[in-house]
Formats: C-alpha cells, sequence, structure tokens
C-alpha cells in the first residue's frame, strides 16, 4: 500500500481551485482564439475578444476569471493500493477548499438552501469519488458557476424517442437557456444510466479537453450533430446573437434501464475552470 | 444604426429615451449593486414602510456580487450575474424611480413591460468578464446589509463600464432580434428568418 497523507491533499486541493479560477486551461484559451476568428457577428466577436482579454487580465493582475468563483465539485480518482493516513479524507479535502477560497480571494458562494445563510468557506464542496487500479490519487476541482448550472437539465425520455429525441433535448436546453448561461457555453450530455448517474456523467463530459474528439466515433458523431443544431439556434456569444453558442458538446453514455432513455445536459459557461492534480 | 452613448446617474427620462437596442454605452459615475437577496431585503423594508438605505431615483442598479478585494484592490472579479432571478422584485424598484439595471440574460415580459410603463432600460455587461470589468471599478463600498456578503448592497464609482443596451423603453429586445439574424432553424413560436 502507499499511503498519502491528508496533508498533501488539502495542499493539492487548495492550489487547483486557486489555479483553477485564476488561470483559463490552454484548450480554452485556444478554443476562444477559434471563436474570435470565426464568429461571423461583429459583437460576438468583440464578445470574444473581451474573453481573451478577460483571461489575460485575471493572470497578470490575479484578479479571478469570474466573480462567481463557483461551488466546488470535486472529481476524485483513489487507487486502491492508496491507503489515506493522518486524518479524514473528506474533511481534508473539504479543508482544502476552505483555504482555497480564503487565501485566494475567491468568493464565498454557498449557503443554506432555505434561509440563504451564507456558508462562510465555501463548504461543503461535492465530492464525487471513484475507487480505481493503481497506486495514484487523482483530484480534478471543477468551480462549477450557479449561472449555467441552473440552465442545466435532466430528461427521462421515453425509449421511443431515441437518438432523435435526444439530440432535440439537448436542442431544447440550449434554447431555452438562451443568453442566461453565458454563452459561448460547452454542453455536457450524459446519456443512459440512471437519474442520478445521467447527470453525472453530463458533468463529468465537461472535464474532456475542449476540441479533443471523443474517442468513441459513434458519440464523436452524434456531437457534431447536436453542436451543428445547437449553433444553428442562432444565440451567438452573450445570446446576441451569432454562429458560435457552443464552442463543444461533450457526451458520455452508458447503458439504461430497458424501460428508461435518461438524458442531462450540463451546461458549463465559457469560463470553462476545472485544475488536475495528481499525488 | 447603434450608437455609443456616455451614461452618467442620475439619469432622467430624456436619457433613457436616445437609448436603443444595441447600442453601446459607457457608464461613469456613481451606481449600485443588488442581486436577489438584497432585492428581497428592499422590497421588504418598502412592504413594512421602511426607509430604504439607498435613494433608487435616476440610479443604475448593478446585478453583480464581487469576489473579495486583495488588500490594496478597490474590488475583485465583478462582472454581472443573471437578471431574471431579480425579475419579481424589479417592477418595484422601476417604481422606485430606477432608470437602468445592469445585467446578463432574459428579462420577463412583465419587467420588459415595466421598462416601457416607467421609462428604464436595461443594459448588458459580459458575463464571465469579471477580471476586465473589475478595471473600470474605481471605489467600492458596502452601503447596506453587509451580513450578506458578496450580496450586500455596494456603491461603487466607475469610469466607462462597457454594457449594451439589450431592452430600451420601447420594449423591443435585442436577444430576440439579434438571435433572429443569425437562427438557421424554423421555429413555431418565431417567424422563420433567411439565412445570411
Amino acid at each position: 500500500m502507499r499511503q498519502i497523507e491528508t496533508a498533501a491533499i488539502t495542499r493539492a486541493v487548495k492550489e487547483a481551485a486557486i489555479a483553477a479560477n485564476y488561470d483559463l486551461g490552454k484548450d480554452l484559451l485556444a478554443a476562444l482564439q477559434r471563436g474570435e476568428q470565426e464568429e461571423e457577428s461583429p459583437s460576438g466577436r468583440e464578445i470574444f475578444r473581451q474573453l481573451l482579454e478577460n483571461a489575460s487580465i485575471a493572470d497578470t493582475e490575479r484578479v479571478p476569471l469570474c466573480q462567481d468563483c463557483g461551488l466546488a465539485v470535486i472529481f476524485v480518482e483513489l487507487g486502491q493500493e492508496v491507503q489515506i493516513v493522518g486524518g479524514d479524507f473528506e474533511q481534508a479535502i473539504q479543508e482544502g477548499v476552505r483555504q482555497g477560497y480564503g487565501e485566494g480571494y475567491l468568493r464565498k458562494s454557498l449557503c443554506h438552501p432555505l434561509t440563504r445563510a451564507n456558508t462562510g468557506d465555501n463548504t461543503p464542496a461535492v465530492i464525487h469519488t471513484e475507487i480505481v487500479p493503481g497506486d495514484r490519487l487523482k483530484i480534478t476541482v471543477v468551480p462549477k458557476g450557479g449561472g449555467s448550472e441552473n440552465m442545466s437539465r435532466v430528461f427521462m425520455l421515453k425509449p421511443a424517442e431515441g437518438r432523435a429525441g435526444v439530440i432535440e433535448k439537448v436542442v431544447t436546453a440550449v434554447k431555452e437557456a438562451g443568453p442566461n448561461p453565458c454563452p459561448p457555453i460547452i454542453v455536457g450530455v450524459g446519456i443512459g444510466g440512471t437519474f442520478e448517474r445521467a447527470a453525472l456523467l453530463a458533468k463529468k463530459a465537461l472535464l474532456r479537453e475542449v476540441g479533443s474528439p471523443n474517442p468513441d466515433p459513434e458519440l464523436a458523431a452524434l456531437e457534431q450533430e447536436m453542436l451543428q443544431q445547437v449553433n444553428d439556434l442562432g444565440i451567438g456569444p452573450q445570446g446576441l446573437g451569432g454562429r458560435i453558442t457552443a464552442m463543444a458538446v461533450h457526451v458520455l453514455m452508458q447503458p439504461s434501464h430497458i424501460a428508461s432513455l435518461p438524458v442531462a445536459v450540463n451546461i458549463q459557461c465559457h469560463a470553462s475552470r476545472h485544475k488536475e492534480a495528481v499525488l | 444604426m447603434s450608437k455609443t452613448v456616455k451614461l452618467t446617474p442620475p439619469l432622467t427620462d430624456k436619457d433613457v429615451e436616445v437609448l436603443e437596442i444595441g447600442d453601446r454605452v459607457l457608464v461613469s459615475g456613481v451606481i449600485y449593486t443588488a442581486r436577489d437577496a438584497a432585492h428581497k431585503r428592499l422590497v421588504d423594508l418598502l412592504a413594512a414602510g421602511k426607509e430604504l438605505p439607498v435613494d433608487f431615483k435616476g440610479q443604475i442598479l448593478y446585478y453583480v456580487g464581487p469576489s473579495p478585494a486583495r488588500p490594496g484592490r478597490v474590488i475583485g472579479a465583478a462582472g454581472p450575474t443573471t437578471s431574471y432571478r431579480m425579475d419579481s422584485y424589479t417592477p418595484t424598484m422601476l417604481q422606485l424611480g430606477l432608470k437602468a439595471m445592469i445585467g446578463k440574460g432574459k428579462r420577463s415580459p412583465e419587467v420588459i413591460a415595466a421598462m416601457q410603463q416607467y421609462k428604464a432600460v436595461y443594459l448588458g455587461a459580459t458575463g464571465g468578464a469579471g477580471a476586465l470589468i473589475s478595471q473600470c471599478i474605481k471605489k467600492a463600498q458596502v452601503v447596506a446589509f453587509p451580513e450578506l456578503g458578496p450580496e450586500a448592497v455596494h456603491r461603487l464609482e466607475v469610469e466607462n463600464l462597457p454594457a449594451i443596451v439589450i431592452n430600451d423603453c420601447k420594449g423591443r429586445d435585442l436577444y430576440e432580434l439579434g438571435v433572429k439574424e443569425y437562427r438557421r432553424t424554423a421555429d413555431t413560436n418565431i417567424e422563420p428568418t433567411v439565412c445570411r
């Protein structure tokens, strides 16, 4: 068994939370640059230009990319040959979020759902842990903004609705969201599993590098078709009208019950932030 | 043809009437912030017959919950939040004389009608450009509900904060018209348009 100290986990989460909020990924930067070149609408091109400038200011002036520093969603892949020592694993992650959002001057955006009282330190994070082969611990911090999360949907389709029904729901979700989730967006789609698994797949799909093809040719074709139809909506950057409503559609799929066809659409704003740490 | 207009509150009916959808505006001077939690407090104060901490007559309200300022800095990131969450409170605010709102995303038909009735405009700032917009903010001070943290009402002094007129006081909506121009799909709700 390889031992990993909880203190190292806290440190990794803290650093990833800060880095994710200040430094836009290279894939996203490339996608924004492509957008600035390819967008036909003048106001759309101006939005891409502003977003590139925003990323540059965030980097040089150390201002978060967006004031909504997100609810910290944490994906953990825990190698089965790893033993966590020195304390409680989940508490170590929460402590990392607490320190990252505090020391990183990030906005604390969590509250009691009913009284709306702020929890004060952006905890609790939402943690998804998977046990995998090996002796490594991979932690991905995904600060998820509220505006785009609010526009996300889960649909329980009839199996007869099939592939066309799935595409239609994805397009519907994006259309109804319109300008609200800060387009140009990334669309995460989860197909299959159960009600909650479809939603988790949709969120996980957002982690794939923007611009990289889906390794499954069937899903790659589906993504292309969805992207085309989403962009035909004409919503464009910030909803002002344009060709690029979404920079990418990412799909993850797994078998579902013979009675079901769950489809989840997790909408991600252009500030698609995630940072990975491997211990 | 869209134009660029400099706006400095307090605004009059005249200032608002010249603004048309698609116009670029550069906001300077003092503006106030409020998100949904602050709106609820304000509307509750009114309902209780109490005085508001700010006189909104002629003012501009920016829907933003900034991130904390680093030491020595004015403010953190400060881009707009989604405006529809304020919709149920907005007609009341417009009745008080509020002249403009800065946010992002669609407004309800009731808000658009109230903007016509009370002569006000809705301006869109670029969502997710929080670092960029923070550069336009020269002073920031909490003036009400400090216990709300990022949702407190701030008084901001801004210089050339860029925005675009989304809804003018004639009931028009840039989100509808701008998208129409680029839509390539037939739609039962909205007339299909010719592809460019």
